[in-house]
């Protein structure tokens, strides 16, 4: 076990202590004992610390050195927020539903906040995650004021869904933990568009955590848009089991935040389950982003594919970390996992480690990485045809993010991510 | 149009081009024959401002411009064209895009209007037709599982579309078929008149059959070691450049 982090994590834990009989469901029996035993989990582990194997890449000393605060309530209703793009919409700010702000549509789908109805929690909160194992999940789990729960009802195509969060602007630090609970009944389906932004001047810690269960022959696109503020730190987890037949397809744009992780915790736990994981990472100088995937493989005939793509630019590092876990049970598996960066500074960096633990002997399972600048002969061609060469780096890059991108099936998403590419690149002019 | 003088390049220290001399006025095509080795496309590469080379000596003027000082991007808008020799593959830039990017920023240089889709769309597909280029092609990313034929008549395509003042075309007649060969020079004759010129680099006078040049080159070693008219190439095809290496 690692030592306590000094300032943050016990400040982190010193406001558990101060808020514990204030937070969401304090009086649930099941829930007190549940943050109880994270508060001490965390305590007992501190923030992660480099000497964790799987914190080797990522240094948490920026977001240690902070205290940080609790947000105040704020009744602002003006949010510089995206426009919506899906028929439902549910906004969280500071990690607290806004009910003003969403638009959650009136069918079949139970859809609203997770702190209105804890009680109907019990039993699913926490079924999936693992507080003792990851301590950004103990730490949630310890503070989590609110968070989105949805249920699908079996057979029913829910549509699409915004899950968006912003922080606004405060002028101490604050650190907010939603908890999202996404659960899809037999042969649902829906597609989640999930986007986090922030104030750009504002130092916080994003640190949400999904648990997401779907049943047999259910389907759940989930893209996710990181474009937290330049002081943000987003330290993202998804805990997901997909029943036999269903499917879990996962996008994840990291073009945001100072520090961010995009940690995916899959489990195929029923035969013919399919699980992609997909994603782009656009850094900037002095940016961190850190894409960590485990993937269980446990049940036979299961199919995954994995593709990430990160394009660094200035001092920036990039960090991916993919563990490819095939049971013994897990026969006629097809797994595939690659990983390519770009590098356009000779500054930049990227950590790359693939991990397979094959059990099953009947198995196809490949996986690869590459790491390169852009070709100097492609970027001479199009200036030989005119082209500038900003205009010509920029056709390049999106050009090494196209199949990536072109993963995701559905239209608006793929729009919403291609327009947060297109933001990206403005952002950088 | 185009004139060098004195011009001496080097690649990593090597020497490549020894003291060229060229003078290439308005409305002529003229070609440059020559060995393997001899230099002929590290000339096509220097002169579209490719930055391997380090040029040591002489000058290039290009429509009244000092042509080497101009990046890349704006040899091309001042109305320079390389025909490679390799077109590159650009996996994920879709050829339409390309062709219309390349163009529109041609455009925008020389302070014309950019054509949107539609109006490119039909300049494109005319300009195919002539070159025998199926419309599948537009669709496909750019050169990426082109045939050697079809790399070709992309770039003749490209060269249509941007209508240089000079076109330098390095080897194109290189892996064509006879028809497909008659096709290029006829793309590039089409273009011939008073304000255009090429020049035509070579191993073989067959398509010098097509495209009838005004003077031939020889360049071996670095320098041009002869020039004449036409017949010069067909006595370089029928007798090789024994006769002419002596003398370099």
């Amino acid at each position: 076990m690692s030592k306590l982090a000094p300032g943050g994590a016990e400040a982190l834990l010193r406001r558990y202590e101060g808020l514990s009989s204030r937070l969401p469901g304090a009086r649930l029996p099941w829930l007190a004992s549940l943050r109880a035993a994270a508060a001490a989990a965390f305590r007992a582990q501190g923030l992660p610390s480099r000497r964790a194997e799987a914190w080797r890449y990522t240094d948490l000393r920026p977001i240690a050195e902070v205290e940080f605060a609790e947000p105040l309530l704020s009744v602002t209703a003006a949010l510089p927020l995206p426009a919506q793009r899906l028929p439902r919409r549910a906004v969280f700010v500071d990690g607290r539903f806004r009910e003003g702000l969403s638009e959650l549509g009136d069918n079949d789908v139970a859809l609203g906040s997770l702190a209105a109805d804890l009680p109907a929690a019990e039993g699913r909160l926490g079924r999936l995650a693992r507080p003792e194992d990851h301590p950004l999940t103990a730490l949630n789990t310890a503070l989590f004021e609110d968070g989105l729960t949805v249920t699908v009802p079996a057979g029913i195509d829910a549509g699409g869904l915004e899950l968006s969060h912003f922080v606004l602007a405060a002028e101490r630090p604050l650190a907010c933990h939603p908890r999202h609970l996404i659960r899809l009944e037999p042969g649902a389906r829906l597609l989640l568009l999930e986007s986090a932004q922030g104030d750009v001047a504002t130092r916080y810690l994003h640190n949400p955590v999904f648990e997401i269960e779907i049943a047999e022959g259910a389907s759940l696109v989930h893209v996710r848009l990181q474009q937290e503020g330049e002081a943000g730190f987003q330290l993202g987890t998804i805990y997901a089991r997909i029943e036999a037949g269903g499917t879990y397809d996962n996008f994840t744009l990291n073009a945001g935040g100072r520090l961010v992780r995009n940690e995916i915790h899959a489990v195929l736990a029923g035969p013919e389950a399919a699980c992609h994981m997909n994603g782009a990472q656009l850094l900037r100088d002095g940016q961190h982003a850190d894409t960590t995937t485990v993937l269980d493989h446990a049940a036979p005939d299961c199919r995954s594919r994995q593709t990430y793509k990160t394009v660094l630019s200035g001092r920036s590092r990039g960090v991916f970390q993919g563990r490819i876990h095939v049971h013994q049970v897990a026969q006629r598996t097809d797994g595939y996992q690659m990983n390519q960066a770009l590098l356009l500074s000779p500054e930049a960096e990227i950590d790359s480690k693939p991990q397979l633990e094959i059990y099953a002997d009947d198995v196809k399972c490949s996986h690869g990485a590459t790491v390169g600048a852009l070709d100097a002969d492609q970027l001479f061609y199009l200036r030989a045809r005119g082209i500038p060469e900003p205009v010509a780096r920029t056709m390049l890059i999106d050009a090494f993010l196209q199949d990536v991108v072109d993963t995701i099936a559905e239209g608006p998403a793929r729009d919403a991510v291609a327009t947060a590419i297109a933001d990206w690149w403005r952002g950088r002019a | 149009m185009l004139k060098i003088e004195g011009l001496t390049a080097e690649v990593e220290g090597k020497p490549i081009l020894r003291g060229i001399d060229l003078d290439l006025p308005p409305g002529e095509v003229h070609a440059i024959m020559g060995p393997n080795g001899a230099g002929k496309s590290t000339l096509a590469y220097l002169l579209a401002g490719r930055e391997d080379y380090a040029v040591t000596g002489g000058t290039v003027r290009f429509a009244g411009q000092d042509l080497l000082a101009l990046a890349p991007e704006a040899r091309a808008s001042a109305g320079l064209f390389l025909a490679f020799q390799h077109p590159v593959e650009l996996p994920g830039v879709g050829n339409a895009l390309f062709l219309r990017t390349a163009l529109n920023a041609i455009r925008r240089a020389r302070g014309e209007d950019e054509l949107d889709a539609m109006q490119f769309l039909k300049l494109v597909r005319e300009r195919m037709r002539s070159l025998a280029m199926p419309e599948d092609m537009l669709k496909r990313s750019a050169n990426v599982g082109f045939s050697g034929g079809e790399k070709k008549r992309n770039e003749v395509l490209q060269m249509a579309l941007m209508r240089p003042k000079l076109a330098i075309l390095d080897e194109t007649d290189s892996g064509l078929d006879i028809d497909a060969l008659r096709i290029v020079a006829e793309g590039v004759n089409a273009l011939r008149g008073p304000d255009f010129s090429a020049l035509v680099i070579t191993h073989h006078q067959r398509l010098l059959d097509y495209l009838v040049p005004d003077r031939v080159h020889v360049l071996i070693g670095g320098r041009i070691v002869q020039s004449g008219g036409p017949e010069l190439a067909r006595k370089l095809e029928a007798e090789g450049y024994g006769f002419l290496q002596a003398a370099a």
